[in-house]
């Protein structure tokens, strides 16, 4: 028996006492219904939930301190680092002298290094996609988290046996997991973390002043 | 009440009785007390190890009571949180204790509750029709660790700083999505005070109110299905003409009185000892790096988690080898993500005929416990600082945690198990 006619009834028969489940019900309409409401209940919490979703994006406020930023690097001695410096987005910033020595190992060809000619694209600015990872050969300007698991690495420049490498050529070295990079940021084969430090986006303002956060085509 | 009918007493509305009949008649108060105290059968040869879930109740109920108080001076802001922890600490009245039974309740909350998973690791309380009562443990157990990781980040330390920085980087492993992922999750370019914030609510408000509520379902599963005991033997299958199993005893009082209560008062002083002597247990429950305040520039020489960590902690770092072009880094944190998560499988793994490991065959104790040692092994491990030999005995110990696991359906089935009695022994 279709369920309209139920619903409709017939003009001589009682009401029946039973519920509304025995009597019968548009079974097609009831599940419409349900189909319906759970469809644009559906669209509508995705709706709602944009808000919330998206509030737990960097605000305005911590946008705007990562913002660039300006840098003396006048107080930088020849073969020493200037930093960790809190120089652009909070994170830590290393800018390195390197003296001629140093300069000469980063152009030597280096098997021990898993990524030597900076060919992952994401780690540097094209213009420091060379032995130096640099603009200048001299003026290194890395980010100093270790791209591990991001602690930052501690500077070891001098050439000497260190516990973690006998054969240390200067570099930093990461103290979390034991990862160890180049006088570029250039990690070496077989540490935990995947790739060379990164570098910033910078551009030099005069000798002495550094841009940290836009290069010369973003300015 | 279907089972174990008593002669009803004539109704009074006087005293005590005349309240509790007025209640009665508007909420279900009796009909609740008899179904999970006083008429709940728990099986009467509960031993030892059925000390460990009410004794997690009751850190449950210490740590949402001094949490609470907590937040009463507590500031979670970046430049605030650290010397308002101090400020708890060396001037506010008691602060100092509120302070240490919450961070030693955290701790205690982890040694209770491991406890409470071995005991059903033991006797397979995970075991049919218990698999759901499990999973909701399971729940439970993420749960609770999710709320110790927000939690450990609020002092605002160097260590609960650069801690939270190695594992909210662990996101950024994720391919393709992570490093955006990473961002969204901190609300910043690098751990701050925004994320600071939101690890505060999530801590005080988020996670205890699904722990909560988690652990009532618990609660409400248990008593549905009934208590496993240390034989694994069904006492629901054997009852007597009033439908009472003839292994049950009313969980009121024997269970609450007899054995439950003598245990919270034996906890409580060890807690207690802890608390007042040894709150920071030589650095494991109070790590050093801690009593200096979060420096971004400045990660401490060694880092580790809190002890409860570090089992897990161990075998984040045990892979060591990129697969597939994806980094080792992404492949710990699988490897870590699938050892908390795959005990919540162990109902569909164990084929054994018997449920206890008293009546399993040699095979089943030995794994079990191989699985113990290795997981003190990892738990040790990740407290020290990573060398070549620690690395390789952390893989070893890696593979047969897992192994415990991947295998059981072949070692469940091929071992040759004890007879189980009808009833349970005593």
């Amino acid at each position: 028996m279709s369920s309209s006619e139920s619903a409709t009834g017939g003009t001589n028969s009682e009401p029946q006492p039973s519920s509304i489940e025995t009597t019968g019900f548009n079974k097609q309409r009831r599940y419409f219904l349900i189909g319906a409401s759970a469809a644009v209940g559906g669209v509508g919490i995705g709706f709602a939930a944009v808000p919330f979703v998206a509030s737990w994006s960097p605000s305005a406020k911590a946008r705007a301190l990562g913002a660039p930023v300006t840098l003396d690097i006048s107080k930088l001695r020849p073969g020493e680092m200037l930093g960790p410096t809190p120089a652009w987005r909070g994170q830590p910033i290393f800018v390195v002298n390197r003296q001629p020595d140093a300069l000469e190992r980063l152009e030597a060809p280096n098997d021990d290094l898993a990524d030597p000619d900076s060919d992952n694209g994401e780690m540097q600015p094209e213009y420091a996609k060379n032995p130096w990872r640099s603009k200048r050969p001299e003026i290194g300007v890395y980010i100093g988290l270790c791209t591990h698991l991001g602690c930052s690495p501690k500077p070891f420049f001098a050439v000497e046996p260190e516990p973690f490498d006998a054969n240390w050529q200067g570099g930093f070295f990461c103290p979390c997991h034991g990862s160890r990079f180049d006088m570029a940021g250039r990690v070496v084969k077989g540490v935990p973390a995947p790739d060379n430090l990164p570098v910033p986006p910078y551009r030099f303002v005069s000798d002495t002043v550094l841009i940290i956060g836009e290069d010369e085509g973003s300015a | 009440m279907a089972e174990g009918q008593e002669k009803a007493a004539p109704r009074t509305d006087k005293g005590l009785m005349g309240v509790v009949n007025w209640v009665d008649d508007r909420f279900p108060l009796m009909e609740t007390w008899n179904y999970h105290m006083a008429r709940y059968w728990a099986p009467k040869n509960f031993n030892f190890w059925y000390y460990f879930g009410v004794l997690s109740m009751v850190v449950l109920v210490i740590q949402l009571v001094t949490g609470l108080w907590l937040t009463m001076n507590y500031v979670p802001s970046g430049e605030g949180a650290f010397a308002s922890v101090e400020y708890i600490m060396r001037d506010v009245e008691y602060g100092w204790l509120l302070r240490y039974l919450h961070s030693t309740g955290a701790s205690a909350f982890f040694v209770v509750v491991y406890l409470h998973m071995f005991r059903g690791m033991m006797y397979g309380s995970y075991r049919k029709p218990r698999e759901l009562l499990w999973l909701i443990g399971m729940a439970i157990f993420i749960a609770l660790m999710a709320e110790g990781f927000f939690g450990y980040l609020l002092p605002w330390g160097n260590m609960s700083y650069w801690g939270a920085q190695v594992i909210v980087s662990l996101v950024g492993a994720i391919p393709v999505i992570g490093p955006d992922l990473m961002e969204w999750v901190r609300g910043d370019f690098l751990m701050s005070g925004i994320t600071l914030n939101r690890f505060f609510a999530l801590h005080v408000i988020a996670l205890p109110l699904v722990l909560v509520m988690l652990v009532f379902v618990h609660i409400v599963a248990l008593h549905h299905v009934g208590s496993n005991n240390p034989d694994g033997v069904e006492i629901k299958k054997n009852k007597d003409a009033n439908g009472i199993p003839v292994d049950g005893i009313p969980f009121h009082p024997y269970y609450t009185i007899g054995h439950d209560l003598p245990a919270i008062v034996m906890f409580l002083i060890l807690f207690c000892l802890v608390v007042f002597y040894a709150p920071e247990m030589g650095g494991y429950f109070l790590e050093k790096p801690n009593f200096e305040m979060a420096d971004p520039l400045k990660t401490p020489d060694h880092i580790a988690p809190v002890w409860y960590y570090t089992p897990f902690y161990a075998m984040l770092r045990a892979a060591t080898y990129p697969l597939f072009g994806i980094p080792a880094k992404f492949w710990g944190f699988v490897v870590m993500a699938g050892a908390i998560a795959v005990p919540a499988v162990l109902p569909w793994l164990d084929r054994s005929p018997v449920k206890s490991i008293r009546y399993k065959g040699m095979i089943s104790k030995a794994m079990l416990g191989l699985f113990v040692i290795c997981f003190f092994i990892l738990g040790y491990l990740g407290t020290i600082a990573p060398s070549p030999e620690a690395t390789l005995l952390a893989q070893i110990c890696t593979a047969i945690y897992f192994a415990y696991f991947v295998l059981m359906p072949w070692y469940t089935r091929v071992e040759k198990t004890k007879p189980v009695p009808d009833r349970v022994t005593t």
